[in-house]
């Protein structure tokens, strides 16, 4: 068992451009971090290069945890492994049948491929009902033949997709075990043990991506763990899901499809976690990247969590996630006018590469950073992307003025300015969709920017959502490494019940409940990790008989050494009234209770680090003064003053107009803002007349 | 509204605040609606409207695509019953109705438009439109293929004040709630519709208070200038010309004769004219529309045509839609409308088919053409009623750039389909298949997506009775630039002595089925666009190995039987 206090641990984010390394040795205080290009197509070079910079010994290091877009990447790319179906008679196509949704509401164009072709999609005789009766059992020996047919035809990894599987996983089971005797490789992923869940194609779908993503994945995490390992790591190599938590390699090797958002989900979590120490419960996340602006609501510390996403049409995950929601305004986004007069932001992008016009890497339309450059908000002669010495200004410049100013009777300033308003209307738009929409006042709410790009815009947003404060973190540019080093450990499980409250079998109930339980506490013991505290989180998906939307009900359970004493169904019944009451402002005096899913989480909570290792010591607000620059605001230029924001000192008040410049950040303060560095070294931005 | 000038910028910001209002009485609805026909498959929508014409001027982007051309209908037709009362709107009124001759589509919507207040005045309708459930009529659900008037389909209420100035008239309410079998429901729409317009109410006092009325009054010109101006960019870029296209609906439902639909599309400069003169007489059955229905419709193609359009009403004054008296498109009360989806597909397709010829790269062919709404019902042992209803889907016409989608949503709903695992555990159902249809993409040099089977088999003892209400078992759906026609929807079912099929093919009442008896409907796919014979060779060997088009029918529709 490794030693909770004093560890050092390494927390790798691997994003599109950048690889982030946070290094995190608690017993010596210190903190520190690493940037490193990102490689492709092998993502680990960059993982273990952006290591190395700091030690080449791991033998002292108590864990590694990684954020990683690789399964992000292979499913958008379409570069995971080819890959088999095996399923009931009737429903090869369920996959490629989808929904019956399309792509766009508006024009009827578009195709869909779905990961698995049709060929490779083969049927056996086997059938359950929805009640768990068996009506065929499966036939071994077709699913042998299928499963030698798909090896012969090169599929590294086979799906067994049965109907109603949910209900009772009988043949489906049998298949699998069938199967995994004589199929070469682990790439066997079975529905019930993936998703246990009603709704065939969501359950189908997540499989058949599970499986598409094995070889590679498990691939890359092995390699890595390999690696870590020569270096002389002995501990634990984690990995982060989608949903917060973070799982051992071995069960993400098994799991790929619960990393499809590791990444962005680690941001969060950090946000969550160094807001609610500054004293922020209440936090919107805003991270801007090269083509999006990702946000996300955590209210009295916690995030949301949405049950399924699609990685793209077609390509449905359903797997408890971090619900973020993605507008495409990023800093590259490009600015256009349209044939009826609409200054216009994006879609379109020009990503990172070629990127900014600004970057002189070919391309010529104006983008949201160009207006940041012409307007002096971000230093010409340090750029943090791109290859030039010097951003170019004039380019930036002409290029506003051909496709935005000329069109619209404005000067390149002007153009620029009207950019940023636009683009700034559609991120608060996107921060007024998690709030307001949902019922959160933004007023209760502080703002986070992070990313590259954010804390240039998070004037706007305190303007023009009505929110009291914006929150930068020390380290924006890292958020995601710094999550990883602070998520807990999590698993997730789902049972579909399917039940009226009336009918509940409330043994059933609680042999489910026990097996999540067991399987999520051989987990973490399985961990070299000791944890702080241990946390089981049951709920119900309910509904009314005749509903479809359900509605979440945490149930009142006690785990009493490891043993679930279950609820009883009167219990359940009051818990929903509860919950519908909550959601609805009403009851059904009328209607029959049901019970649709049981969603249960074993949580190993990690003693939390101590942010103050992050925060500045010594310093003076003179010496953080690097000069001034001129910068325009609103219908003016401004002598701006330009501090190192590293160097600022806990207690440091700057009143706006003022930047904060660190190595890959750019902290704007507007003449109506002040700043001041707390405890931690995070830049709390309030209003001159206001208090908060 | 206000002539004062707006600079551009402010008119983007402004643009997305409004569109935003909009889109968020779409999601107040669908979270706090009862009936899954709204909740699931958004068969709403909401808006703002002109204070004096009735015109869209905002509209929300989640709601159901027919909405966004209809709802002006609704709140015009307030706006003359106000007229013809000689009333005066006050802050606080709703109006509340549900007849399909002055709102358009069908009897199931219920419309509510309720006047928005400046500073005193009148400054523009706020309107929610939704699928109820029920609302009497001959048939649950209101799908009567056997109603002759619609008063056989549903309880027609005319507009008629809900609340006045902010209070309900209770017996209006009663009215309404002692007039359908689902009251509770129907109460629980109608407070979700209620909570969309205050919440509209509440946004808009926001936006104007921060604004100003006279900024974003200007700001609703502009933006409908703009459409206009976007929309006759598009056909000024287009030749003149005038191209004709003709199709078929299968039947009414009651006489068993082909009714012609028929479209005549001129485009002069920046201007179009939809004329559809020739198209058939009102009929006896439920295919019949009001003429809103068919205006919408015109602009439901229009802006699949030109997706990028913004959806307000200045898309169409550059657009003439001629639609003659005394057709099956301008039926008036009391004629049935409940099959109207069926009529409009229509439209939609020859519009498709005489816009391709106008602009071949523009126009995808057409898509499957009938929401096939298919209902199994029975009792249980217990005697307990069930009753599974749903629409089922086909393939999308090939485009200019690939082939069409495979399995999508009809061109004027975007629902999408209940899972087998749903209907299964709610129904004694049993899916023996619910796959691709090979074969029934039309071919062309892009092909139509494929349809669907589905082949369903009744568990219940004591069997099921089953209705139909679909088309395209006749007339295929017509491929374009050259692409051929898709395969015809196909229903049939099990009796004693084997597989039959309806004697109107594509419309059946009260089929019974034993236990272990089945359906089967083959749902059409898409038309294909371009010749077949300049379909890459590979791409006609890869759908041959994958089982999607056979080895005979590649032969047939490509002239190799699949080899590269």
């Amino acid at each position: 068992m490794t030693e909770t206090t004093g560890k050092r641990m390494i927390g790798v984010d691997v994003g599109g451009t950048f690889t982030d390394v946070f290094f995190l040795d608690e017993a010596a205080g210190e903190a520190r971090v690493a940037k490193v290009p990102t490689t492709r197509p092998d993502q680990s070079g960059g993982f273990l290069e952006g290591i190395r910079r700091e030690t080449d010994d791991l033998s002292g290091v108590s864990a590694v945890i990684h954020g990683t877009t690789a399964g992000t990447n292979a499913l958008l790319e379409r570069k995971g492994a080819r890959i088999g179906v095996i399923t009931t008679e009737g429903l090869r196509d369920v996959l490629e049948m989808r929904r019956r949704d399309r792509p766009r509401t508006w024009g009827l164009r578009g195709e869909f491929e779905p990961v698995v072709p049709r060929d490779l999609r083969l049927e056996v005789p086997e059938r359950t009902l929805a009640d768990g009766t068996i009506r065929t059992a499966v036939d071994l020996d077709a699913v042998r033949a299928a499963a030698e047919h798909l090896r012969a035809a090169g599929c590294e990894a086979v799906a067994v997709l049965f109907a109603n599987s949910y209900a009772n996983p009988e043949n489906e089971a049998k298949a699998v075990a069938a199967l995994r005797e004589t199929w070469p490789n682990p790439h066997v992923s079975c529905s019930s043990e993936i998703l246990p869940e009603i709704r065939e194609f969501e359950r189908f779908s997540t499989t058949a991506l599970n499986a598409y993503l094995q070889p590679e994945v498990s691939g890359y995490l092995n390699r890595l763990d390999g690696a870590l390992r020569e270096g002389g790591f002995g501990s634990e190599f984690m990995i982060v899901q989608s949903n917060g938590g973070v799982m051992g390699v071995e069960t993400a090797c098994q799991l790929p499809v619960r990393t499809a958002l590791s990444g962005p989900a680690a941001g969060v979590i950090a946000a969550g976690y160094i807001a609610g120490e500054a004293g922020f419960p209440d936090v919107i996340t805003g991270d801007m990247g090269g083509t999006s602006f990702d946000v996300s609501l955590i209210a009295d510390g916690h995030s949301m969590l949405a049950p399924q996403t699609s990685i793209d049409f077609g390509m449905v995950v359903r797997t408890p996630m971090i619900e973020i929601t993605t507008i495409g305004a990023g800093g590259g986004s490009i600015a256009w006018v349209d044939k009826g007069g609409l200054l216009n932001i994006g879609p379109e992008s020009a990503g990172s590469t070629p990127g900014p016009v600004a970057y002189g890497q070919g391309n010529d339309r104006p983008t949201v950073t160009d207006a940041n450059v012409v307007l002096g908000r971000i230093d010409p002669d340090n750029p943090i992307g791109g290859k030039l010495d010097r951003l170019d200004v004039d380019a930036a410049g002409r290029a506003i003025d051909i496709h935005v100013g000329d069109k619209l009777g404005l000067s390149t300033v002007q153009a620029a300015e009207a950019i940023l308003r636009v683009a700034n209307s559609r991120m608060a738009g996107a921060i007024r969709l998690v709030s307001i929409e949902r019922g959160f006042d933004p007023k209760r709410f502080a703002f986070m920017p992070f990313g590259g790009g954010g804390a240039l815009h998070t004037g706007a947003m305190l303007a023009e959502v009505g929110i009291g404060r914006a929150i930068v973190p020390r380290y924006p540019g890292v958020t995601s490494a710094i999550g990883c080093v602070i998520a807990d450990m999590r698993q997730d499980f789902v049972q579909t019940i399917n039940s009226t409250v009336d009918d509940l079998d409330t043994a059933a109930l609680t042999r489910f409940m026990q097996d999540h339980v067991n399987t999520g506490t051989a987990m973490l013991e399985g961990t070299e990790t000791r944890f702080e505290a241990r946390e089981t989180v049951f709920e119900l998906d309910m509904a009314y008989v005749g509903q479809t939307h359900t509605v979440s009900v945490p149930i009142p359970v006690e785990v009493r050494n490891g043993k679930v004493h279950a609820p009883n169904a009167k219990q359940v019944a009051e818990a929903f009234d509860d919950a519908y009451n909550t959601a609805y402002g009403r009851l059904l005096p009328n209607g029959t209770r049901r019970v649709m899913n049981l969603r249960s989480a074993v949580i190993g909570k990690h003693p939390k680090f101590d942010l103050t290792t992050l925060a500045p010591s010594g310093g003076s607000v003179e010496d953080a003064l690097k000069g001034s620059r001129r910068v325009h605001f609103g219908d003016d230029w401004h002598d701006t003053a330009i501090y190192d924001r590293l160097a600022l000192p806990v207690g440091a008040e700057v009143a706006g107009p003022a930047i904060l410049e660190q190595a890959d950040t750019t902290v704007l303060i507007e003449p109506d803002l002040t700043g001041r560095v707390d405890a931690f070294g995070n830049t709390i931005i309030t209003r001159k007349d206001s208090h908060g | 509204m206000s002539d004062a000038a707006i600079d551009p910028i402010t008119l983007a910001v402004l643009a997305g605040r409004m569109e935003q209002i909009a889109d968020e009485m779409d999601a107040t609805l669908f979270r706090a609606a009862f009936n899954p026909i709204i909740a699931e498959a958004h068969d709403a929508s909401h808006g703002l409207y002109h204070a004096r014409t009735g015109d869209t001027l905002v509209q929300g982007k989640s709601g159901l695509p027919i909405f966004v051309g209809v709802m002006s209908f609704a709140v015009r037709a307030v706006i003359d019953k106000v007229r013809e009362t000689g009333e005066t709107p006050q802050d606080g009124d709703i109006w509340i109705f549900n007849d399909a001759h002055l709102g358009g589509t069908h009897l199931n919507d219920m419309r509510l438009v309720r006047p928005y207040f400046r500073d005193g005045e009148l400054f523009c309708w706020l309107a929610s439109v939704g699928h109820w459930h029920d609302l009497g009529g001959g048939a649950p659900g209101n799908y009567n293929p056997a109603a002759k008037d619609a008063f056989q389909e549903a309880f027609v209420l005319p507009p008629v004040k809900l609340a006045r100035a902010g209070e309900m008239d209770r017996g209006v309410l009663d009215i309404i709630l002692r007039n359908t079998r689902l009251p509770q429901s129907a109460e629980g729409d109608l407070n979700g519709q209620l909570g969309a317009l205050d919440l509209g109410v509440k946004r808009m006092d926001e936006l104007l208070g921060e604004y100003g009325g006279g900024t974003v009054s200007a700001a609703l010109d502009a933006l409908s200038d703009r459409a206009d101006t976007l929309m006759r960019a598009e056909l000024d870029a287009l030749p003149d010309g005038r191209w004709e296209a003709e199709d078929f609906l299968d039947n009414d439902g009651i006489v068993d004769e082909a009714l012609p639909i028929r479209v005549a599309l001129e485009i002069r400069g920046d201007r179009m004219t939809l004329d559809f003169e020739g198209t058939a007489d009102r009929c006896q059955g439920p295919v019949n529309i009001a003429r809103p229905t068919a205006v919408a419709t015109a602009y439901v193609a229009i802006k699949h045509i030109f997706p990028m359009l913004p959806a307000n009403a200045g898309v169409m004054r550059a657009i003439d839609v001629r639609i003659p008296e005394g057709s099956l498109l301008s039926a008036e009360f009391p004629a049935p409308v409940s099959g109207y989806t069926e009529t409009i597909l229509r439209m939609i397709d020859v519009i498709f088919a005489a816009a391709s010829q106008a602009a071949p790269d523009r126009v995808v062919a057409n898509a499957y053409g009938t929401i096939n709404a298919l209902s199994i019902a029975g009792r249980k042992k217990n005697g307990q009623p069930w009753v599974m209803f749903s629409f089922y889907g086909g393939g999308h016409g090939g485009s200019p750039e690939s082939d069409g989608l495979n399995h999508g949503s009809a061109p004027i709903s975007t629902a999408t389909i209940p899972p087998m695992e749903i209907l299964e555990a709610a129904y004694p159902v049993m899916f023996r298949q619910w796959a691709l249809r090979p074969d029934s993409g039309g071919a062309g040099r892009h092909r139509g997506g494929l349809g669907a089977i589905y082949e369903i088999e009744v568990l219940e003892e004591n069997g099921a009775e089953v209705f139909l209400f679909g088309e395209r078992g006749k007339h295929a759906p017509k491929g374009v630039a050259g692409g051929s026609e898709a395969a015809t929807n196909r229903f049939s079912y099990q009796t004693d002595d084997g597989w039959a099929q309806p004697p109107m093919v594509s419309k059946m009442r009260g089929i019974q089925l034993r236990q272990g008896q089945a359906v089967r409907l083959e749902t059409p796919g898409g038309g294909g666009y371009g010749p077949a014979a300049e379909r890459d060779p590979e791409a006609v060997a890869r759908d041959v190995e994958r089982g999607l088009l056979g080895a005979d029918a590649a032969e047939r529709l490509y002239g190799r039987g699949g080899a590269a």
